[in-house]
Formats: structure tokens, sequence, C-alpha cells
């Protein structure tokens, strides 16, 4: 069962310019799916697709099993969203602006407004805040009653496009617990940033998007065992070190100080250790380490994660 | 945000998927709109500009009362009748109004209806809710038509409750010449505040159209700040007349009709018709527009 499935979704702007092209999400039910890409890579016109607010030029998709845009009425409200950035009328309250996207929900029960808005408004700790206006928000106040109004009622899906943006470390590290225990709950997450240790800290799943097309998409440790785990060697004869690895025909065998590492291949970790103590080589410290995933994702994308041309 | 661990409700999967049937039909929403238009600071300010013209008008005619003749045409004969009974400030004030301050703060709400979301970025939370586009058109619609009435009964109402204060009430002459019962004239002016709601409410049409086409609202309520005065510009040139009775303004002043004994509805009816003209099609254009808009704003 897949949360977000989209075929083929594209989106050529009027200017020419192909914004996403040819996405096949396939966001299982019950993950937190790390939607990962540098800025400008069509993340967020992927997401305004989902939504409904921008139509493909081509592809369509499915959002918890319905058809969209066709079961919009009946499915968004199961789902949660934050798009691009926190916005809300700068002269109501922050409780105000809640009621008021509560009101536009026909499926919300009135009656119990005023307990959902709030506890929505305690969950991300703005409940001391509610009665401000909305003017007057910080940056980080905005983001958090953004995701207070995904938080309305209970939702099956949440799309979520870089909740983290703008707030302090502290905030930042409150939003990811929110997102580990909304998901704990049952909820399934997709979680779209350009910061890859948010992914590698709370995600299950990864795509990655990279000039408008989704390069890469799988379970994070699929990715991660993809990866070429690497031999490291410390020892005080770095020279013998590397020989033997040389040896024992081990490639790209690289020295650094009293570090020798080694692209392990096919070869077992333990014969390696037995054949560097057999070659009387004085090994203080062994340890097999997995590619850095950055190194991937930059081997994906072929630059780091600025923004994209 | 210690409130991350504080137990609430848990919203698993089960409670999820329970999504409360929709009611038939629920005026929430339009409520909500309601209190948008008439919370907003900058709205009550615009009403209060509304509501001072009948108040400076009924001071300078207390400080100067007109002569036998008030001066030439309709307004001055409902002048001069100001002091003879209060209810005409009422009349006076909206026939000042009509043609610059009403047009205006409908423009601006109108203007701001679709592109002051898209402005702010709420229409995209607003239309990810789920809001369906041609639902959320028709509320801005009716709370724009909620305003307009406000907009006309203030400019009425304060008109009247000062003008009877300050000059009593009386019989009522109409521009006919006859005099008609206090109960008559006061049923008169709900219905000029009733025919100008209408006149208004087309008009608006017109600036909830521009609005969806932009995401400027200020762009938008100037956009047809100036449409509606160059069709009275053009209304007041004779060579034009071919095209008169096309112009949104057109008919606005014929409300004065109303005054007349008996009522010649002859010329209120294709006011009537015209403002229904331009709700129809500028309603449809801005559905249009807006159904097929990309939002991303």
């Amino acid at each position: 069962m897949t949360a977000i499935a989209t075929f083929g979704l594209t989106k050529r702007f009027g200017t020419g310019q192909v914004a996403v092209n040819a996405v096949d999400l396939a966001v299982p039910t019950g993950s937190v799916y790390g939607f990962l890409g540098p800025n400008g890579s069509g993340k967020t016109t992927t997401i305004r697709m989902l939504l409904g607010l921008i139509r493909p030029t081509q592809g369509g998709h499915e959002l918890l099993g319905e058809p969209m845009p066709v079961r919009a009425a009946q499915v968004l409200p199961r789902i949660g969203a934050l798009v691009e950035g926190p916005a809300f009328h700068p002269y109501l309250s922050g409780r105000d602006n809640l009621r008021r996207l509560d009101a536009a929900d026909r499926t919300t029960d009135p009656r119990t407004e005023q307990s959902r808005v709030d506890a929505a408004l305690d969950r991300v700790g703005l409940l001391a805040a509610a009665t401000k206006r909305y003017r007057i928000f910080s940056l980080g106040m905005r983001q958090r009653l953004a995701i207070a109004a995904t938080l309305l009622r209970p939702r099956d899906l949440l799309i979520l496009d870089e909740p983290t943006n703008g707030l302090d470390p502290q905030g930042t590290r409150e939003v990811r617990q929110l997102l580990v225990s909304l998901a704990a709950e049952g909820s399934t997450v997709l979680l779209s940033t350009h910061l890859l240790s948010e992914v590698e800290q709370i995600c299950s799943h990864v795509g990655v998007m990279h000039l408008g097309r989704l390069v890469a998409q799988d379970e994070l440790a699929a990715l991660r065992a993809q990866t070429a785990p690497r031999a490291r060697v410390r020892s005080a004869d770095p020279a013998a070190a590397a020989g033997t690895l040389g040896e024992l025909g081990l490639a790209e065998v690289q020295r650094s100080g009293e570090t020798v590492t080694a692209l392990l291949g096919d070869a077992a970790p333990e014969k390696v250790v037995a054949a560097l103590v057999h070659a009387g080589v004085p090994v203080q410290g062994f340890e097999v380490a997995a590619a850095d995933l950055e190194e991937m994702f930059v081997g994906l994308t072929g630059e780091g994660f600025d923004v994209s041309g | 945000m210690s409130a991350v661990e504080t137990a609430i409700a848990p919203a698993g999967p089960a409670a999820a998927t329970a999504v409360v049937k929709p009611p038939a039909f629920s005026t929430r929403f339009f409520r909500s709109e309601l209190w948008l238009i008439f919370g907003r600071r900058r709205n009550w300010i615009g009403l209060a500009v509304l509501a001072v013209v009948p108040i400076v008008l009924t001071v300078a005619v207390k400080v100067s009362p007109p002569g036998g003749d008030g001066g030439g045409g309709e307004a001055g004969s409902f002048v001069s009748q100001i002091t003879n009974n209060g209810l005409f400030v009422a009349l006076v004030a909206l026939l000042f109004e009509m043609p610059l301050f009403l047009p205006i703060a409908i423009a601006a709400i109108s203007g701001d209806a679709i592109a002051g979301e898209a402005n702010l970025g709420t229409l995209r939370y607003v239309l990810s809710v789920p809001v369906d586009r041609t639902r959320l058109l028709l509320v801005k619609l009716a709370a724009q038509a909620v305003f307009a009435l406000a907009a006309t009964l203030l400019v009425a109402g304060v008109g009247a409750l000062l003008g009877l204060a300050v000059f009593g009430s009386g019989p009522v002459v109409t521009l006919a010449g006859t005099t008609i019962g206090f109960g008559a004239g006061l049923w008169r002016l709900l219905l000029v505040c009733a025919y100008l709601t209408v006149c208004l409410i087309g008009f608006g049409a017109i600036g909830l159209f521009a609005s969806s086409l932009t995401e400027q609202p200020i762009g938008a309520t100037i956009a047809v700040m100036l449409l509606c005065f160059a069709s009275e510009i053009m209304d007041a040139i004779d060579q034009l007349s071919a095209i008169h009775r096309y112009l949104p303004t057109h008919y606005w002043l014929s409300f004065v009709e109303l005054m007349r004994d008996p009522v010649d509805f002859g010329r209120l009816v294709p006011g009537l018709l015209s403002a229904l003209a331009y709700l129809a099609i500028f309603g449809s254009a801005a559905w249009a527009r807006l159904s097929s808009r990309d939002v991303t704003s």
C-alpha cells in the first residue's frame, strides 16, 4: 500500500522550463519519506501538484489510494500539508488563523474546534502566544503555527515542505521529535528537505530529486547497503598496512597519516585482519566504514546541496 | 515546545480515517469570511469614512440651511428637503457617495478577495484544506455582497438617525411633488438601499474577476476603480450615448426614481438587469480563471 504514488508526473511551465520531469514517487504507508534535493530541484512544484494546486502537464497521482484530483474533496482532509513556508493573515492572532482554516474544512466538527485548535497550538509550543497577532510572530513561531495547522485533526499523511526552515537548533530538534512521534502514531510523513542530516536522522525512505528528476528512491538502509564499505586500518606502520591491503587485492588504497583505507570489496573483514596480523603489521584499530551518504548523493546529483541552476 | 511529550489524544490511523461526513450545507466558512472582512481594522476605517459623509452633510445643512431651492437637479431638490425631514440626509448622502466612496469600498474588498489571499500565500493553504475553488468564489461573492449591503445601510442608517435627530421627521415630499407618509418614506429608503446593494454586487463581481488575475490586491482594486471612473466619464459624454446603457455605472443614480410618486420601475428594472448581467459575466470569468489557474503563490 502506498500513501503517495505518482505516475510520470511532469510539469512544464509556460516559459518552457521543465520543473518536474516524469517523476514516479512511491511513498509506502507508514514510512517517513525523505524527499531530498537541492533548492530548485522541483520538490515544491511536485508537492503543489500532489495537493492539486497546480495541474501536471503530464502524468497523474494517487494519494492514500485515491485518484487525484477527482477525489480531492474526500482525501485532502486526511492530509496535513506545509507548502513553501508558513502563510497566514497577519492581522489575525495565531489562534484565529487556525480557526479560520478549521472553518474551511467541511469534515471537521465545529463543536470540537476550540479544543482541537488549542491542542494543536499546545503540541507545537505556541499556546502561550496564541492570542498574539501573527504579524509579530518570529520566523520560528510562524513555522510552528504552520505545523500546528497540519495537526488540527488526525491525519493519515503529512506532506511537509522544509518544516525546520528558520527554526533554531532547539526548535529543529523539537520538530524532528514531533515528526517521529507523529509517525509512531501511524501517520505517513513526506518530509521535503535539502538537509541530508535530517533525512539520516528520522527517515526510513528517501527519494532524491535533481533538476526535476527523481534520481534515486529506496529504503534508506538499502541505499546505505549499496554504498561500498571501506576497510579502515590504523597502524604505526601505515606503509606496511597499505602494502598488505594491496596484496589482498583491495582497491583504492589510501594513506592518511597513520590511517590506511581501502574498498573492502568481496573480502571478508576477519580475513583482512588475519592477513594484517600474519604479515606482522602492528594493527591499532580496524573498522569497516560505510561510505558517507553525502558522498553518494553528491555523486547522484553531481553537486553539493546548493541551488540548482 | 515541551508539549511534544505532552500526551494528547493519540492520532492513530483508526482515528485518522474517521472523516466527518460533510454537512449538506454549512455557513461556517462563510461566517469565517465575514469575520475576515469585518474583523479587519482597515475595513473599519473604510466604513468610518463612509459614515462621515452624512455627518458632515448634517452639520453643513444645520449651520447653513439651504434657501427655497438647494440647487439644481435631484440633489438640490433633496437637499432642500433635509430641513423638513431628516430622512433626506440619508438620500443625499447616498447620492453623494454612490459615484465615488461606495465603489471604492467595494473595490477594496473585492480586489482583495483572491489576490489578497494569493499575496499572503493563504490561498494555497485554503485550497489544500481543501476548499473547492467554486465554493471559494461563491463564499467570496456572498461575503462582499454582505459588505455592500452593510456599507449602504451604514450610510443610510447614520444619515437617517442623525437627520431625524437634528431635523426631525415629517411627511416625505416626493420628486413628483406629492406627499407620502413617514413610514412609506422609510420603506422607500430601504428599497433604495436594496437597489444600490444590487448595483454594488454587480460591480463587485468585476473586482472579483480582476482579483483572480493577479497576486497584487492593490493592483486589482485600482484597476476596478479606474474602470468605475472611466465608466462615469463616458456616461457623461453625450456623443457616447449609444454605449451608455452598457456601462456598469450607468443606472446607479436611477435609485432616485424610488422617490417619485408613483415609482417608475421602468428605469429601475434595467439597472437591476445590468447589475445581474455584470454579476453573471464577471462571476463566470472569475470562475473560469480561478478554476484553471496554477496556484504558485
